[in-house]
């Protein structure tokens, strides 16, 4: 269906190509999982399915990309918009029209179909997406599983033969994601249609994957069945590493898979305790009570609670909407709140300046200069820090970063650890992180849960929202799940998610009820019962 | 009428437009205020019927006031500037005496009934221009009319359509990246506001800008864009020359004291060179339309209706100029002329023409879910 002959990409002024040879063919009505670092090529990879690359973003191709038997060399993307439906990273970015119903006919208007086709095409793809009670609404009103819905269904009623899918569930909580995988599924199963999707959180697209295209980062890329390909690549689910580790084989894909294996891990693992790092007491250094956040008559926050000693990592969680960037704002000196207090070792942290530290959802609108060497200086001058403090700050967090470069051309993880850095040269006592994790490759997470835990040794508080069950569960101490702008649950990591269908990472779901979290507690637990 | 044409739906928007500019047309060539007001409480009249509950169908209150506004502004500035034409004096204000240069120029002074009901009468009529526009608006769904402009002007309307989608994305990038300025502490706001705000704020708007192209042109945008050079310079040709018929015919046609030839002729015949262009480059593009709002009976009356009144008033206008413009001297009750009376009475049948509207849903499904998404909102 789709075909790479020896194809090598290269970028203007880049050194060296992106996709290097890549000469591969992924089969008709499977669904496909491009797998590999930031930067590795993954958009390019994506964009060369439509002609998006070249013919949009420039760059030299050489080989030939051949889609239902279409040469991207000739046919632009326009030309292919009947064979390939391409869904961007943020849906909301490439709507066009302002209501679902307009949106879903925009590109069958653009081809010329017949009125009778359109409108009967519209109405099953509502019917397809689950999305018929949405039909009138404005797009910027629905949540986020909806827009993303509802941009695979405007690119579904051409009925393309291949639907090629830009990180489509990063930025959902994890039921919404669920919503749009099980669509995706849907397409592949009932209709046949081959699906190719980008995705960091392998943890929830691996299961439904028939072949994997791994990136492996020199430009090289291999089609493999998934758990051939995944028994040696570099970025791997939870699941995957507990397979490694253990030795099963086939490795595990999904939850299922994994409960099959699991009796002799159990026995193994009789008699053991997931190590937990030690609960923490002491005064609370951040000490909020009855906060309340209210936009127009829309409550956010309804008098919320929380205390946090010194050196805890806590994790807010809950589905979009239910008021977890409203609490971290709340929080800060700057955000907004109506009511509550909030102290911090015991003052007011508006009367010092820097002592609550904030990376906002989007790190990049606290950017503006022309180079990482000037924010660093601009940073310093801010916080009336030594000159350098900043850069040492940021190669402590991700290491080289090269000054000259452009903070918009940094990679996500390096632009979150350049804001992160701006904020800590104030020296804060509390450093809130708003959902940090989205868009970061596994390596990069693992990176930040480092840089994370060394601020915490060092006594800060780190509060961080975010819909990563995983990340959560190696990083966080403790878990507050917000829902409707309540406090719903509020304690240690694995009481709170260990139990919880949404929360409960992979690990957890296929020991259940032992309160493992990590491929990490369950490798050191082994190790030590072995040298016993 | 037919069964079909009473069922609730939205009339072409259209069609609302023709009616509210053939009211318009009426409104501008009379000074009579009982014909005014008339047209008034008729468009009004109209707008309570026919509106729907959709967020820019509230706003004709908003063209009241803006009338009451320019009203106000014309009287108030008749007194203090030259009060003093006519007759009987009302009342005297206090004058600022100013230098020789001034000559000609009075503030203050005496102040006429006649030159106030003069000011009252023409801002009176620009009061009922604005709300037969305002009716317009508020009765046809803006975005709808964009919709049914012909396929060779589908580029501009689509351009206009994202302008108003990213009018309020840079407001809301504006206010994020304000917000996460106050981040960097209080010395880094005080310098350079400029910079700080506009340069994320402008490099978001091109990042959006740039994927929405590329979103659009996945999606098939622009597939027919082969037209050869000449038909294009010809059509571009005959699209600007019925353009600039069209305004001068306007202006012709409202200004009554223009000559007549630059009238409804120089209209029409932009009109007719214009639609050719049009027909002429649309039928180039294969592109079809998402149900379109249908033209039929309901249509065809309610614009006929407002072409009705108009030449109604400008044929009673042109045969007997002093018809429609209340003697002030001498100062009386101004006489109602029977023939545009009735016509502008006409007027009122669109609220009846045109087909109901569907109440009720429509509010709830746009309301409930903005407030939603405003908690999501942190602010």
């Amino acid at each position: 269906m789709i075909t790479f002959e020896h194809v090598t990409i290269t970028y203007p002024d880049a050194p060296e190509p992106t996709l290097r040879d890549v000469d591969l063919v992924i089969p008709e009505g499977e669904l496909c999982v491009v797998v590999g670092r930031t930067g590795a090529g993954k958009s390019t990879f994506l964009g060369a399915m439509n002609g998006l690359v070249p013919h949009f973003t420039g760059g030299h191709l050489a080989g030939r990309v051949v889609v239902a038997g279409r040469d991207t060399r000739t046919h632009p993307p326009r030309e292919l918009a009947d064979v390939v439906g391409m869904v961007g990273q943020d849906p909301l970015a490439g709507f066009v029209t302002d209501t679902v119903e307009e949106e879903l006919a925009y590109a069958m208007e653009q081809l010329g179909l017949a009125p009778p086709v359109m409108r009967q095409r519209v109405e099953e793809t509502l019917d397809l997406l689950g999305i018929a009670d949405l039909r009138h609404r404005p797009l910027r009103t629905l949540s986020g599983g909806q827009q993303q819905r509802v941009a695979i269904g405007s690119v579904l009623t051409p009925h393309p033969r291949i639907l090629v899918l830009d990180e489509p569930t990063s930025a959902l909580d994890p039921t919404a994601a669920e919503e749009v995988l099980a669509a995706i599924t849907r397409l592949v199963h009932d209709l046949g249609i081959t699906v190719v999707i980008a995705e960091h959180r392998l943890e929830r697209v691996v299961q439904h994957a028939d072949q994997i295209v791994l990136l492996d980062g020199d430009g090289s890329a291999t089609l493999a069945a998934p758990a051939a390909a995944l028994r040696t690549s570099e970025v791997a689910p939870p699941l995957v590493r507990l397979g490694r580790l253990v030795g099963w084989d086939p490795l595990p894909l999904s939850v299922r898979d994994a409960r099959r294996h699991v009796v002799a891990l159990r026995a193994d693992l009789v008699g053991l305790v997931p190590e937990h790092r030690p609960p923490l007491a002491g005064p609370p250094v951040l000490a909020a009570r009855g906060v309340v956040v209210r936009y127009g008559d829309t409550v956010a926050l309804r008098g919320v609670d929380l205390e946090v000693p010194a050196g805890q990592v806590v994790a807010v969680m809950g589905r979009n909407g239910a008021g977890k960037s409203s609490l971290l704002w709340a929080l800060h000196p700057a955000g907004r709140r109506q009511g509550g207090t909030v102290v911090v070792d015991g003052d007011d942290p508006a009367a010092r300046g820097g002592v609550v530290g904030l990376v906002p959802q989007t790190p990049s609108d606290l950017l503006y200069l022309a180079s990482v060497a000037e924010e660093c200086a601009q940073a310093d001058r801010e916080a009336v820090a030594e000159p350098g403090t900043t850069r040492r700050l940021l190669d402590r967090i991700v290491p080289r970063v090269v000054d000259s470069s452009h903070p918009r051309d940094l990679s996500e993880g390096q632009r979150l650890g350049l804001v992160l850095a701006v904020q800590l040269v104030r020296a804060p006592r509390v450093v809130l992180l708003d959902e940090p994790t989205r868009g970061l490759d596994t390596l990069a997470k693992a990176r930040l849960t480092t840089v994370l835990l060394e601020l915490a040794g060092e006594g800060c508080v780190v509060i961080v929202s975010t819909h990563d069950v995983e990340f959560v569960a190696t990083t966080a101490d403790r878990v507050v799940v917000l829902a409707e702008g309540e406090v719903v649950a509020d304690g240690p990591t694995a009481d709170v998610v260990v139990a919880s269908p949404a929360f409960a990472p992979q690990i957890a779901k296929v020991l259940h009820p032992d309160a493992w979290l990590t491929v990490e507690q369950v490798e050191r637990a082994l190790a030590s019962g072995a040298s016993r | 009428m037919s069964a079909s044409g009473r069922l609730p739906r939205a009339l072409h928007p259209g069609a609302w437009w023709l009616w509210a500019l053939g009211m318009a047309t009426a409104a501008s060539r009379t000074t009579n205020p009982v014909l005014l007001v008339l047209i008034g409480v008729v468009v009004a009249q109209v707008v309570v019927a026919r509106r729907t509950d959709a967020p820019w169908a509230m706003g004709f209150k908003t063209y009241v006031y803006l009338g009451l506004v320019v009203i106000a502004i014309r009287v108030v500035f008749r007194m203090l500037l030259d009060g003093q034409y006519g007759a009987p004096i009302l009342f005297t204000l206090p004058e600022v005496p100013l230098p020789a240069a001034a000559a000609g120029i009075r503030i203050g002074g005496p102040v006429s009934l006649e030159g106030l009901l003069a000011a009252f009468y023409d801002g009176l009529r620009l009061a009922i221009l604005l709300l037969c526009v305002g009716a317009a608006n508020v009765l046809a769904n803006p975005k709808r009319l964009l919709k049914a402009m012909p396929a060779a002007l589908h580029e501009i309307g689509v351009a206009i359509t994202v302008a108003l989608t990213v009018a309020p994305q840079l407001i809301e990038s504006g206010q994020r990246v304000r917000r996460a300025r106050r981040l960097r502490g209080e010395e880094a706001r005080r310098f350079h506001v400029f910079r700080e705000i506009a340069i994320p704020v402008m490099t978001d708007a091109l990042d959006r800008s740039l994927l929405l192209a590329a979103a659009m042109d996945s999606r098939g945008y622009g597939r027919a864009a082969s037209v050869p050079m000449r038909t294009r310079a010809m059509t571009g040709a005959l699209l600007l020359a019925g353009l600039i018929g069209i305004c001068i015919g306007t202006y012709g046609l409202l200004d009554s004291t223009a000559p007549r030839y630059l009238g409804l002729p120089l209209l029409v015949g932009g009109a007719a060179v214009g639609w050719v262009g049009v027909v002429l480059s649309g039928r180039r593009v294969p592109r079809t339309r998402y149900r379109p709002d249908p033209w039929a009976g309901p249509e065809w009356s309610v614009a006929g209706v407002g072409l009705f009144v108009a030449i109604v008033v400008v044929a009673v206008s042109s045969i007997d100029p002093t018809a429609l413009v209340p003697s002030r001297q001498p100062l009386q009750w101004p006489a109602v002329p029977p023939v545009p009376l009735v016509a502008i009475l006409v007027g009122v049948l669109p609220a009846w023409l045109a087909p109901p509207v569907e109440h009720g849903s429509a509010r709830q499904r746009e309301i409930e879910p903005r407030a939603r998404a405003l908690a999501e909102v942190p602010g």
